[in-house]
């Protein structure tokens, strides 16, 4: 179809707009994309100083990270992964639970329900930051102190709208009829749930896996606010620490940045047809 | 929650015969699986939002002393907080941060959306490459940036200025130039999450008006100005009140770039309620502070919900 596109640039053939098409497409690679590639490159050679900061190293060398080892990365690496595996298996557990019983259940309360859900989006950590550093440290009722431990980074994390919205969302478009037909085979609610819409939702869990995966490894108030020690420092959280290193200079800081970039980058490019699903149901459809 | 809740179908007992036990029963257990399925959700967010919400609300009006027991101080944090310096330059760089933030996110992201939309391969490498900062977490961007922005010659960004005969800049080490270079990060990182929206957005402009418009030979440029971007209006809509959210509960870039600095040319109320209430440890400031930026939050939360009804 002709003029397919707002700006009709499929329209423009030949060698000049091929070339023109060329060059905008380096700029604009180089100016968001160059940074953090500059950054990965930073990470594999022996850059000291800010000034040294490039694409295009002399030479290439594993100091940087045998340094950064030895300042403990991979502690807080670990540190991170075990607060995004945990935080996000609680994550989508919670809103499964949650869009199922807001999809699919007809009763009193749902309307009071998603309101209370969409007013949570409107209390982040960061806003929360003051009353929240009060009750990690004395729970009401139960009175457990979360601050010190990496549960504290957790389970804050395992009710998130957003996921909450994706999975109602999508769980209201599966057939009825699906539902009336098992039950007609006995099956219980716990059965229906696990074995009819569960399966049917796999879209869904890859949007609310990797937004709530990227959400959850980009959180810093509220590690900000749980750790008391370095050793339960989150990969983000360490690296202003590591900023620091008069001794080695920044390469250290680069190498941790790098392994704080990678997972989610490399979890990006693997579901990118998800995130974008999430990004525009979440967005645009509301 | 009543055990008699009205329902479409008919009884439920009838259907499932083997499960046979007292209607009442069985109605209750009815009435009771979708708070069941929702109990862990919403215990959650009341520990970890609405009560820290009501405890915010409270600290407010109150002088907080550690085991020494709080004091009603009624409206004197309010006075306290809205009165000083501090607070009125915190919110003044807080709205300049989002309004440029969000302008030349929307321009800029509108631009990239228009430029690279369509589905030949190498558009699809160039929009993965250019979306890589919004996967990426704030903390390593605003590292990332501090490295960028090294204010001598020979830092990355300060060479590149050099090639155009400018420079050296300050950037986040000047009053002059922190806020500016803490927004140019802030765009830098929203356009192309807004390119994404956009995208998502022309895809439904209907093309057949594009072939109309062709056929009445308009321009490309009067193309876009009366098809695509009213087309695009919900979008706009949607756009501007995230940004605004997004622009206010602006905090981590901030404290990792300059925390506030230089002479608190870049403090923003996140960063200050934080430095009130955990740094000088008062925390019926920081609460009177948390209380007023909520209500703000509130108000366009409200306002953004309205108009994506309307959109629709």
């Amino acid at each position: 179809m002709r003029n397919e596109t707002a700006l009709g640039l499929r329209e423009a053939r030949g060698p000049w707009a091929r070339a023109a098409r060329f060059v905008l497409y380096t700029v604009l690679f180089v100016i968001f994309a160059g940074p953090l590639l500059a950054l990965m490159v930073g990470a594999f050679t022996p850059t000291v100083d800010p000034t040294q900061f490039t694409l295009f190293p002399d030479r290439l060398s594993l100091d940087n990270l045998e340094r950064a080892i030895d300042r403990g990365v991979l502690d807080y690496l670990l540190n991170s992964f075990i607060v995004v595996g945990f935080g996000l298996a609680l994550q989508v557990l919670v809103s499964v639970f949650a869009g199922y019983a807001l999809a699919r259940k007809r009763f009193r309360g749902s309307a009071a329900v998603l309101v209370i859900v969409l007013a949570t989006m409107t209390l982040p950590e960061e806003v929360l930051a003051v009353p929240l550093s009060v009750l990690l440290a004395d729970l009401p009722v139960v009175h457990i102190s979360l601050v010190g431990s990496l549960a504290g980074m957790i389970v804050p994390v395992a009710a998130w709208g957003f996921s909450i919205l994706v999975m109602t969302e999508f769980m209201k478009e599966i057939p009825r009829e699906l539902e009336e037909s098992a039950k007609l085979d006995g099956a219980g609610e716990f059965r229906i749930f696990w074995q009819v819409v569960l399966p049917l939702c796999r879209p869904a869990l890859g949007v609310i896996g990797i937004f709530g995966f990227t959400m959850i490894w980009d959180q810093y108030m509220l590690p900000l606010l749980v750790a008391t020690d370095p050793a339960q420092y989150t990969l983000p959280l360490a690296l202003r620490s590591m900023r620091s290193d008069d001794q080695v200079g920044i390469g250290v800081l680069l190498v941790g940045a790098f392994l704080a970039m990678l997972p989610s980058v490399l979890a990006f490019l693997a579901l990118q047809r998800s995130f974008i699903r999430g990004l525009t149901s979440g967005a645009v459809k509301g | 929650m009543t055990v008699t809740e009205a329902r479409t179908s008919p009884g439920p007992d009838t259907r499932r015969p083997l499960r046979a036990g007292p209607p009442a029963k069985v109605r209750l257990r009815r009435a009771a699986t979708p708070w069941l399925f929702l109990a862990p959700a919403l215990l959650l967010f009341l520990y970890f939002k609405f009560i820290p919400m009501a405890q915010a609300v409270r600290m407010s009006f109150e002088e907080v002393r550690p085991f020494l027991g709080n004091t009603y101080v009624g409206g004197a944090n309010y006075t306290e907080i809205a009165g000083s310096s501090d607070f009125g330059a915190a919110v003044w760089h807080t709205v300049v941060l989002a309004v440029a933030t969000t302008a030349g996110s929307i321009v800029l992201g509108l631009a990239l959306a228009l430029l690279l939309e369509g589905q030949t391969r190498s558009l699809w490498f160039v929009r993965s490459a250019i979306f890589l900062p919004v996967v990426t977490a704030m903390a390593v961007v605003a590292e990332v940036w501090r490295v960028m922005y090294y204010p001598a010659e020979g830092g990355a960004l300060n060479s590149v200025l050099s090639v155009f005969g400018l420079g050296p800049s300050e950037f986040l080490n000047s009053p002059d130039s922190s806020l500016a270079s803490i927004a140019f990060v802030g765009v830098w990182r929203g356009a192309p999450y807004d390119m994404m929206i956009f995208l998502a957005g022309l895809a439904g402009v209907d093309r057949v008006l594009y072939e109309a418009s062709a056929v009445d030979g308009a321009s490309r440029f009067r193309r876009i100005w009366h098809v695509t971007l009213p087309g695009l209006r919900p979008v706009f809509a949607i756009l501007l009140t995230l940004a605004a959210i997004r622009g206010l509960r602006i905090f981590t870039e901030v404290f990792l770039l300059t925390n506030g600095g230089p002479d608190g040319s870049t403090e923003v109320l996140l960063t200050l309620t934080y430095k009130l209430g955990l740094e000088r440890n008062e925390l019926g400031v920081a609460a009177a502070g948390t209380v007023l930026l909520f209500l703000v939050l509130l108000v366009l939360t409200v306002a953004s919900r309205l108009r994506r009804r309307e959109a629709r």
